[in-house]
């Protein structure tokens, strides 16, 4: 590599070579200059480095590393618009029904995904999306639980697997992959199991009938804003049914629920001390260890989100349902895990954002209702799926490469 | 005189019936550059863990400005003071410097129900102790893995001084550096010592160590091999003692005498 012969006293200069001049996960902070200008400069303040180049809004916008999810779920919205069927897909009616598709696998793809920042996986997801959906049905219909206790219930077993397979990742240090695929044949077996051994059956039916506390449910089932959409419906903006109620009475709770999980775990990554250590704890487990980073508690508290985040999003269907089913959340780990990984969010962790994984969650939901609605074969949609994972692992691996400052493909 | 930052005595380490080190005697003063050098399996990187509170020492006492400690942890190093920058594990590339600067000592700030991350302060405050030491960063959002080596090394020593470190620790600071870079290190060191510190500094690169060590402390397979300060050795007689002197020249002879062969047959052709 050719440098030019540095001038004592500018030894601080940047190996320009090297570096795009790529930012890091987070916002520029109030100490950045507004020039945008990336780089350690000359010691010499004044004399503008040649080696530094200006870096317009929009180059530094697609530097970020949602940049290709956005783009991505841009891209699905035109393809979709230009398809048959476009109509029923982008109505209020369609857009709810992907939405809350999206919303779904949003609240489970978000504790993925901030595990997988933490440099972990859990396979386990969906087996446990099934277990604390039969936690529910069978505290509530067979030891007389109301709701609320039945769904904590839920939730304290959620927080007791999420422990345990932390505990043993950290412990053993065992890949995740392999700890998390034993309590994704545990969690399933034993749902499986406990049910037909209590109820004979597979399913647990009519679980909210006869709850002492069905408000507990609204939590989960209902929806805000009706008397806006009523209203609405009133003035005819929006279609109504024969007796006057609009077909979509609300926003549904688990629209809501995704806003607010999205929210917290944005929050948490960029904004506090816990979000710092998981960057550290997935970027590079052994330094963070060397300057004093919980690296097994923070690990183990990550396993405990995804696990309560599968347990928010059985809470939810269950209530919905009325009813819970063992075979529920099959393969929705994986869908989880794709979720993440098109928003932008790297495998091998430490790099990763929220909003990235809230657009691939979109994508994973507009792309699924509208197969359907163009009249596509669904049995495409998967074809769909691996090829957007393939595209979306090179893209990232691509930035990673970037990141560090490496010539990609290397 | 005070007591010296700090100081081993007779610290041996052996895992399982390899000895490691051997009787290793070190004092390091405030202002002082104490070079360890040594070749490859001299036992310097143990020394490293055993300072910076990776490992414990089988035998000996460690004492930091006289009184005796005992590392349980590195965290129980750092908090005395002693900071080991390690030749590449010590920065996370894919966070940004002032994130990897405060990493597992954040800035927070009280705001409604959470503590939150104090970036801008880190931000300015990252920026200000770089610039203290003489680096001028423009952005302390950009990600460490695009710095060169050089540069991760002064943030690691820049971020040492910052916390207050007394002891600062260079594993092999220069060894994967150019030239260029080389120099930027050397001059941190010299300013970590103006400003009263004590620095120990890891490399086999003789050239990189004399021009700014104080003391030099050699190791040969585990056993300390003297002790100098810089008035009573020369240049040369580092190398010499580096290198182990006769094998060098055995060696030189051979390189020659197979030359030599080598023209001698080419010749008769």
């Amino acid at each position: 590599m050719v440098r030019p012969p540095p001038a004592w006293g500018s030894f601080g200069n940047l190996d320009k070579a090297r570096i795009g001049p790529m930012t890091s996960i987070e916002e520029r902070g109030a100490a950045a200059p507004p020039d945008g200008r990336a780089g350690i400069s000359s010691k010499r303040r004044g004399a503008a480095d040649e080696r530094i180049t200006r870096t317009g809004w929009l180059t530094r916008l697609f530097r970020r590393p949602e940049a290709g999810a956005a783009s991505g779920l841009l891209a699905t919205v035109v393809i979709f618009a230009l398809l048959p069927g476009a109509d029923a897909l982008y109505s209020l009616q369609g857009s709810m029904t992907f939405l809350t598709l999206a919303a779904e696998l949003g609240i489970i793809a978000t504790a993925a995904a901030l595990l997988i920042i933490g440099g972990e996986f859990d396979l386990s997801v969906g087996s446990m999306i099934g277990f604390a959906g039969i936690v529910i049905g069978l505290t509530v219909n067979h030891l007389n639980f109301p709701l609320w206790a039945g769904i904590g219930s839920a939730f304290a077993v959620a927080i007791m697997v999420g422990y345990f397979n932390g505990l043993i990742v950290v412990k053993t240090r065992l890949p995740s992959f392999i700890v998390t695929l034993a309590s994704l044949f545990i969690l399933r077996g034993l749902a499986i199991g406990i049910t037909r051994a209590v109820t004979g059956r597979t399913q647990i039916p009519y679980i909210l009938n006869d709850v002492p506390d069905n408000w507990t449910a609204k939590l989960f089932n209902g929806e805000i804003l009706t008397g806006l959409f009523q209203w609405m419906g009133n003035q005819g903006w929006i279609e109504t049914r024969s007796d006057g109620l609009p077909f979509v009475a609300g926003i549904p709770m688990s629209i809501v629920w995704w806003v607010v999980v999205t929210l917290f775990a944005a929050n948490l990554l960029t904004s506090t001390r816990f979000g710092n250590w998981i960057y550290a704890v997935g970027g590079d487990a052994e330094v963070a260890r060397n300057v004093g980073v919980p690296v097994a508690r923070v690990k183990i508290m990550l396993f405990i989100g995804t696990a309560c985040a599968a347990t928010l999003l059985a809470t939810i269907q269950v209530m919905e349902a009325g009813s819970a089913d063992t075979l529920r959340g099959l393969l929705k780990e994986f869908e989880a895990i794709i979720a993440a990984v098109i928003g932008g969010v790297l495998l091998t962790g430490g790099y990763g954002t929220i909003y990235g994984v809230t657009f691939g969650a979109l994508i994973f939901g507009l792309v699924q209702m509208g197969i359907f609605f163009t009249g596509i074969d669904t049995d495409w949609f998967k074809v769909f799926l691996g090829v957007v994972i393939l595209v979306a692992v090179l893209v990232n691996n691509y930035i990673r490469a970037k990141a560090l400052g490496e010539s990609a493909g290397k | 005189m005070s007591a010296p930052t700090i100081e081993l005595r007779n610290v041996t380490k052996r895992f399982g019936s390899v000895i490691a080190l051997q009787s290793v005697n070190i004092e390091v003063n405030p202002g002082e550059v104490h070079c360890l050098l040594g070749d490859n399996g001299a036992g310097k990187s143990t020394l490293i863990k055993i300072l910076s509170g990776v490992h414990r020492p089988t035998d000996g006492e460690i004492f930091v400005e006289g009184r005796g400690v005992r590392f349980r942890s590195p965290r129980d190093a750092q908090d005395l003071g002693i900071a080991t920058v390690y030749q590449d594990l010590g920065m996370i590339p894919m966070m940004s410097i002032a994130r990897n600067f405060f990493l597992g000592r954040e800035p927070r700030r009280r705001r409604l129900l959470w503590q939150r991350l104090d970036l801008d302060m880190a931000n300015t405050v990252a920026r200000r102790a770089m610039a203290d030491v003489g680096i001028d960063i423009r952005d302390p959002t950009q990600a460490v893995g695009t710095l060169s080596g050089g540069e991760r090394q002064t943030v690691a020593i820049a971020r040492a001084i910052h916390f207050g470190a007394k002891v600062i620790i260079l594993d092999e600071p220069t060894s994967a550096l150019g030239v260029h870079q080389a120099a930027m290190v050397l001059k941190f060191v010299v300013e970590a010592r103006l400003r009263g510190l004590s620095v120990i500094f890891i490399s086999h690169n003789i050239n990189h160590a004399y021009p700014v060590g104080d003391v030099f402390t050699f190791l040969d397979r585990g056993q300390p091999r003297g002790t100098f300060r810089k008035k009573d050795i020369s240049r040369d007689e580092v190398i010499e003692i580096m290198s182990g002197g006769e094998d060098l020249r055995a060696v030189e002879a051979e390189i020659e005498r197979m030359l030599a062969q080598a023209r001698s047959s080419e010749a008769a052709h």
